[in-house]
């Protein structure tokens, strides 16, 4: 029984570990969600193999917990998936973060100036549609 | 045969679906890392959800041999069954959207020709709102 409990543990170490390259590797979120999930599965049957060891029967609501908490978290992520544009994946410099919040902050004034311009006009106040980046058609 | 030999055969038994379940899991590693796209990486790391999980309850079944513990074992066997096609159903859906699906590497694409079909026969009617909800 140990040279099977050996022979599983690094069987399931090891394709945990390349599960876990490939969510770092991405090159999509929904890459790194089927990655992860692989990496919940081999949780679940690592804690399966030591209640098998041990005998041991309360580690069986952990298996339950453990296969919810997997489909919930797959399943959130696939519903906020969104169209990435190339190169979204990587870290961006410190200039670019910069450039990219001055431009922010250039559009929410105009975007504020403009909103008051409306009001005084007795324009319909509009709330906010669809979050932006949704899957569509 | 005697009690003894049951529960060796139970042991060797459990022993047996534990590393078929282990290697699954190794195998939907492997598969994840060297497969070419989303599709592709799905189709490995369904592996140890539905078979291996189910593989590896078994042994951990045969090996606890206790009532209440085994139900609760074809709970979470169930749930995999019933929550592992939904989950990857979303995600696979997901990544057709955004265009993650490599169709060069499709045998079949049948969603693409009938989205196009469709496309040629709503032509005219005015565009409906988001028909997918």
């Amino acid at each position: 029984m140990i040279a099977v409990v050996w022979v599983c543990g690094i069987l399931v170490t090891v394709g945990a570990v390349l599960a876990v390259v490939r969510a770092e590797k991405g090159p999509s979120m929904l890459d790194r969600t089927v990655a992860l999930d692989i990496v919940v599965t081999a949780m679940i049957v690592a804690v399966a193999l030591y209640g098998a060891v041990e005998r041991r029967t309360d580690v069986v609501p952990v298996l339950v917990v453990l296969s919810l908490v997997g489909f919930v978290g797959s399943v959130t992520v696939a519903r906020f998936a969104a169209v990435e544009p190339e190169g979204e994946g990587r870290v961006r410099t410190r200039e670019e973060i910069a450039a990219a919040e001055a431009e922010r902050m250039a559009a929410e004034d105009e975007a504020e100036g403009s909103r008051r311009t409306g009001r005084r006009e007795g324009e319909d106040e509009h709330h906010g549609g669809g979050a932006e980046g949704e899957v569509r058609g | 045969m005697t009690q003894d030999q049951w529960t060796t055969v139970a042991d060797v038994a459990s022993a047996v679906c534990l590393l078929g379940g282990a290697f699954l899991a190794f195998a939907a590693g492997v598969g994840a890392l060297r497969f070419p796209d989303l599709l592709a990486r799905m189709h490995a790391g369904t592996k140890p959800q539905v078979l291996g999980l189910a593989l590896v309850l078994i042994g951990l079944a045969l090996r606890l041999r206790s009532g209440g513990a085994v139900w609760a074992l074809v709970l979470v066997a169930v749930f995999q069954m019933l929550t592992a096609p939904v989950a990857a159903h979303m995600v696979g859906r997901a990544g057709y959207r955004t265009g993650k699906v490599r169709s060069d590497l499709l045998v079949v694409d049948e969603l693409t020709s009938d989205q196009a079909r469709a496309q040629v026969r709503d032509q005219g009617r005015p565009d409906d709102d988001d028909p997918r909800d």
